[in-house]
Order: structure tokens, then sequence, then C-alpha cells
């Protein structure tokens, strides 16, 4: 069973009185254990695409199964639940709480989405961040982009989700952090099983991925199968 | 719960100066109005014991139209001896009733033997009157203070006579009165105190004995025209009014109409007018509180809500639901109206012990009020609960906001 499975989906926004296509007919499946990537030029659809994946926007056509779940139709709390229970998200900005040290922002989905017990959240959260190499203490004002992006790469995991989205998780960082971050997400699939599906638009980040789905305008260049 | 107001707490520090500007001014306005009631309830509660301690009692009885014309103090509207038996079955009926005194109450000239003046007089039985209003011997500031009130022969004058008349304690005077048939009587009395002028009605009256009231108006019967009470406590007058009119309304005059007519001491003097008008200015102050933490709290929530519209969109996406959201937001509004009324409580129970250790006095002509102001428990908690209550309120349009965003938007806002 795959734990995506996308059939002719379409996404239409909605701009005056005009339906602008985002997504044009889209149909794919991704397995478990995936570490996957959306490439393709700036408006090709990468972003839409992640959004009804991480179950944020609804397809406008087509069906969509995320974990086993019909996720086209979700009300807004019913999939503000699914989110919290099985998915993962990586920014682009890394969207850390700014008030919160680098173990509460890891913390925060234990405690405000799941609400774990404090003996279970501080076993998990002190694993996450060995396993992400930080130390609890740091707040993210006095962390470089790439300390962020661990931290939010933990704050992913912490709630042991099947699926990580995350949307041009590299674009703010230089070269090398990105290819750092890249490989801990890479050393987290290995050791966690869990998913990766990013989006990017540099051609070497692109590389690392496993399997690789090309957008250009809202359609699928190369179609993929299950990885 | 714990975690809410904690991260709570910590948005509201992370913009210090901005939380305690807005803090300062909720502050600022629960202890204006904290002091302001504190220190009008002082004044109230010194004037209305004043007055009512000192002259009017808590209530008066009189026969039905007296009051309309008390000014002209006349003589042939007086309670009938058979009318005053039933009031007094009446008030001794009344368990709230402490003391009451019956009054004869007579206009008369007063003599030096060189010049004369009007007086109002007082005809009354010592001790009741002392029981009925037991501040009225404190005003006497020359004579005895301790004795009876009034001996037979003798008069207690205000010091606006004594002093225009330049009589003192001891000189002889003549006491002349007009009765209801007309003939004219007069007789000689001794100064035997003085009394402390206060505002208001009663600034002219003397006192004498209910006995020489009725020898010089040749009184038959014995006749009153007034009845003052005093109940065990004030804060029961309304419900004693109620149950007193019962058996006052019985007593019906030959057109079998009410024969009495039952008078609040708010109804008789004119600083209830002052009472009344304390209480509206509290309203207003109050009316001014709520909207200042209401205007303060709602535009910090709504700045607080647009700064971290991302912050939203990163807790909306993984999975924080609208009602937690809703919870944060609302949670940060309560903690600054809290925060703002708890400072503003703290300083208004200083100020009010500072006013208690150096107490302000207020001088009314020669009459000085000292005020003691008291913060009541309930007026506290009240002022708590309505600052908690409004904070929240406030909160709630920028928290409702908060939860309805679209998670892609608010992600995507820069
Ligand atoms: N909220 C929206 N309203 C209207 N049009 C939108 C909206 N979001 C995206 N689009 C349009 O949909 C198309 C796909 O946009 P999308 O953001 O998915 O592209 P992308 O591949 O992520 O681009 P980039 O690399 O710049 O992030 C674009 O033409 C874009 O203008
Ligand atoms: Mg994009």
């Amino acid at each position: 069973m795959a734990l995506i499975q996308a059939t002719n989906i379409t996404k239409n926004y909605r701009v005056g009185d005009l339906d602008v296509p985002a997504l044009k007919g889209i149909s794919f499946a991704i397995g478990e254990g995936a570490f996957a990537a959306f490439v393709g030029p700036s408006g090709s659809g990468k972003s839409t695409l992640l959004n009804l994946l991480g179950c944020l926007d609804h397809p406008s056509s087509g069906t969509l199964t995320v974990h086993g779940r019909d996720v086209s139709t979700l009300s807004r709390n019913e999939a503000a639940r699914f989110r919290g229970e099985h998915l993962g998200f990586v920014f682009q900005d890394f969207n850390l709480v700014p008030v919160l040290s680098a173990y509460e922002n890891i913390e925060y989905p234990l405690l405000m989405v799941r609400g774990w017990s404090p003996e279970k959240r501080r076993e998990r959260v002190m694993k996450m961040i060995d396993a992400v190499g930080m130390t609890e203490q740091e707040r993210p004002d006095q962390m470089s982009g790439g300390q962020k992006q661990r931290v939010a790469v933990a704050r992913a995991l912490v709630g042991e989700p099947r699926l990580v989205l995350a949307d041009e998780p590299t674009a703010n960082l230089d070269h090398d952090t990105a290819y750092r971050i890249l490989n801990l997400m890479k050393t987290m699939r290995d050791d966690f099983g869990t998913s990766f599906i990013f989006s990017t638009h540099d051609p070497k980040i692109m590389n690392e991925a496993e399997l690789t789905f090309v957008l250009e305008d809202g359609r699928l260049q190369t179609e993929g199968g299950v990885a | 719960m714990m975690s809410t107001f904690n991260l709570a707490a910590r948005n509201l520090m992370r913009y210090r100066r901005r939380t305690m500007l807005t803090a300062l001014l909720i502050t600022l306005g629960v202890a204006a109005l904290l002091l302001f009631v504190a220190a009008a309830g002082s004044f109230k509660q010194t004037m209305v014991g004043s007055i009512t301690d000192s002259m009017l009692g808590h209530f008066q009885v009189h026969r039905k139209g007296y009051t309309a014309s008390i000014d002209n103090l006349p003589l042939n509207m007086s309670l009938q001896p058979k009318a005053v038996a039933k009031i007094e079955t009446a008030l001794k009926a009344e368990p709230e009733v402490a003391a009451y005194s019956k009054r004869v109450k007579l206009g008369a000239m007063f003599s030096n033997f060189a010049e004369n003046t009007s007086i109002r007089l007082n005809g009354i039985d010592p001790a009741a009157e002392d029981a009925t209003v037991p501040a009225l011997r404190e005003r006497i500031t020359e004579g005895n203070k301790d004795g009876p009130l009034v001996e037979r022969g003798k008069v207690l004058i205000p010091e606006l006579i004594a002093k225009g008349m330049k009589v003192k304690v001891g000189d002889t005077v003549v006491l002349v009165v007009t009765n209801s048939s007309g003939s004219v009587n007069g007789k000689n009395f001794t100064v035997g105190g003085v009394l402390q002028a206060v505002t208001g009605p009663g600034g002219r009256d003397g006192y004498i004995d209910i006995a020489d009231a009725r020898d010089l108006l040749r009184m038959e019967n014995e006749e009153v025209m007034e009845i003052a009470v005093r109940l065990k406590s004030i804060d029961d007058l309304s419900a004693v009014q109620k149950r007193v009119s019962v058996p006052l309304d019985e007593i019906r005059n030959k057109e079998d109409k009410p024969a009495t007519e039952l008078h609040l001491w708010s109804q008789l003097s004119p600083f209830a007018n002052i009472v009344a008008m304390i209480d509206m200015m509290t309203l207003f102050i109050r009316i001014m509180m709520v909207a200042i933490v209401l205007v303060s709290v709602m535009n910090v929530m709504l700045m607080a809500v647009y700064e971290r519209i991302r912050e939203i969109g990163t807790l909306a996406a993984i999975g924080t639901q609208p009602g937690k959201l809703m919870a944060i937001f609302l949670s940060e509004g309560l903690l600054l109206g809290l925060f703002g009324a708890v400072a503003g409580i703290a300083i208004s129970y200083a100020v009010v012990g500072g006013m208690n250790v150096w107490p302000m006095v207020f001088n009314f002509g020669r009459e000085q009020i000292v005020l003691h102001p008291t913060l009541a428990v309930s007026e506290v908690l009240g002022v708590l609960g309505l600052s908690i209550i409004v904070s929240g309120l406030a909160s709630l349009q920028p928290a409702w906001r908060a939860a309805r965003m679209d998670p892609i938007q608010a992600l995507r806002h820069v």
C-alpha cells in the first residue's frame, strides 16, 4: 500500500473572476520510506502540490490518499488533527517559535498538539535533540540558519509521523549547510523510517533525492512510480 | 492549560515595553476607580452618618402634609395622641428599630432682652433624643456634654444665635411663641449649651424639654409634630420602611385617607442628591475603566496577531487545533488584563493604607470631614473580575482571527 496515491489531481486558484490552473491533472504514487523531491522552475506548482500532500489545501478535482486516508475532503479541524498525528513540516524560513528555546520548540507538538505526559515528552525530546546534534537551551535568535533548520527537522520528527513535507527546506541555507541538512534528513529516514518529500529548484540538491518528479507548468514531466 | 499561559507570558514579555505601558494604563484605570470608590465611600459614610446620627435619625413619621410645610413649622398639623400611640405600637413591634424620639417642633422669638431673632425649637425627651441621634451631644461646644441633653427650664441654642445675640451658657433669655389659637406666651430660659453649626437644615435648631415646649404652646393634649426613628443598622432601611408602612397606612383620617407620612433621611436631606451624584460619578469612572481596558487590550492583541501571522500559520500547519490557537491568544489578553488589574489593586491598597496613616481632612466651613477610606473586598473582587472579563472580551476578536486564519495564506505572509 502506497504512502501517497494521487490520481488525476488538479488545483485551480480563483483570481478575481478567473480560474487560474496551477496543477493540471497529476497522478503518482510514493511508497513508505521514500526520499523524494519535486523539482521544477518557479511557478511550476511545487508549493501547490506540497500543500495538497500536507492537507493544508484541497485539490479542485481528483483523489488524493495519504497514509491510506482520502484527504481531499477533510474539514478544517479534521485536517488539523490529521496533520498533527501523521505529518511533519519543515519550512523554507525555519519558522521556529521565537519565544521558545530549542528544547521547547521541539516539545511543542507533543505538548500542544498531542498532549503527551511530561516524562514521555522529556525522553522523546532529548532523543531528538541528540539525533539532530543540538543543545536544548538555545533560543532561535542565537542560532544560525543551519541550527534552526536542525531544530525544525527535530520538531517535524518528534511525533514520529509517517511523512515529513519540506517546501524548499534549503533555499535559505548556503551550499554546505544545505547538504548537511539533506544528509540529516536522510539519516533520520534511515533511523526512523519516516518518508521525506521536499521541493527544490536547485539541480544539485535535487540529485540527493532517491526519487525525483519534475513539474512544469502544472504537469509532471516524468511520471514517478513506487520507489 | 499551564503551558498555554506560559507561552502567553513569554509572548507578552517579548515586547516588554509595550506590555508594560499597556499594563500601566490598566493599572492606572483600576487604581483610579478603586481609590475614588474608597474615598467617595468614606465621604458618603461620614456625611450620612453625621446627618442621621446628629439630626434626622434614619427615618421620620409626620402627620400627612407636615413635611411639605416643615419650613413654617405649622402647629396645626400635629399627630394627635391616638395616632401617636398607634405609631409607637408599630415601631415597638419592629425588631430592627433601636430607638425613636417624639418631637414638638415650633418657631419662637428669641430675646436677650436687648435684641430679638427667630429660632426653630425642638421639644424633646432628652433620653429618647439621645438614643435616637447619639451624635447630637458631640455637637455641644459649650456647656455640659455628659449630662442629660436638656433639663427643664434650659435651652440648647445653635452657635449662629449664640454668636449673633452674644449670649453664653448660663445667660437668661426669653422665648416667645404664638400658639395655634393665636395667643402669645413667653417664658424665661437659661442657656444650657451651645451647638456647633452644621450645613444644611438644622443649622438654626435649638432644643428644649418637650414638657417646656408644651407649656409654652399651652398644648392641652400630648400632640407630637415629628417622630424620628433610629434603626440598629442603616442597611436595613428599605426593608424596615416596607414593614412599618403597613401598620402606618392603617392609621386613617376622616376621609379614610392615610393620616401619616413616612420619610427616609434621604428624602429629608439635600445631601441625598450629593450621594446620588457621587454614585453617578462612580459609574462614569467605572465605564472609563472598562473602556481603557477594552481599548488597550484589544489594541495590543490586534497588533500581536498581526505581528505573528507566520507563526500562527506555522502552528496551524503542524496540527494545532483552531481552538488551541484561540486559547493561546485569549490567555495572552487575559494575562495582560490580570497583570494590570492586580498591580492597580496593589497600588490602591498601598494608597488607602497611606491615607489612613496620614489622613486627609476637608473643611466645610466649621465642619471637618476626615476621610478614612477602606477598600471593600467585594469591590476589589468586582473590579478584578470586571477587568478579566473585559480583557477576555477584548481579546476575543483578535483570537478568533488567529484561529480562523488559513495556514497557507498565513505562512506566505511577509
Ligand atoms: N494563492 C494563490 N492564488 C493565485 N494563484 C496562485 C496562488 N498560489 C500559487 N498560485 C499560482 O499557481 C502557480 C503555481 O505556484 P506555486 O507557488 O505552486 O509554484 P512553485 O513551483 O512553488 O514556485 P516557486 O519555485 O516560486 O516557489 C503559479 O502560477 C502561481 O502564480
Ligand atoms: Mg514554491
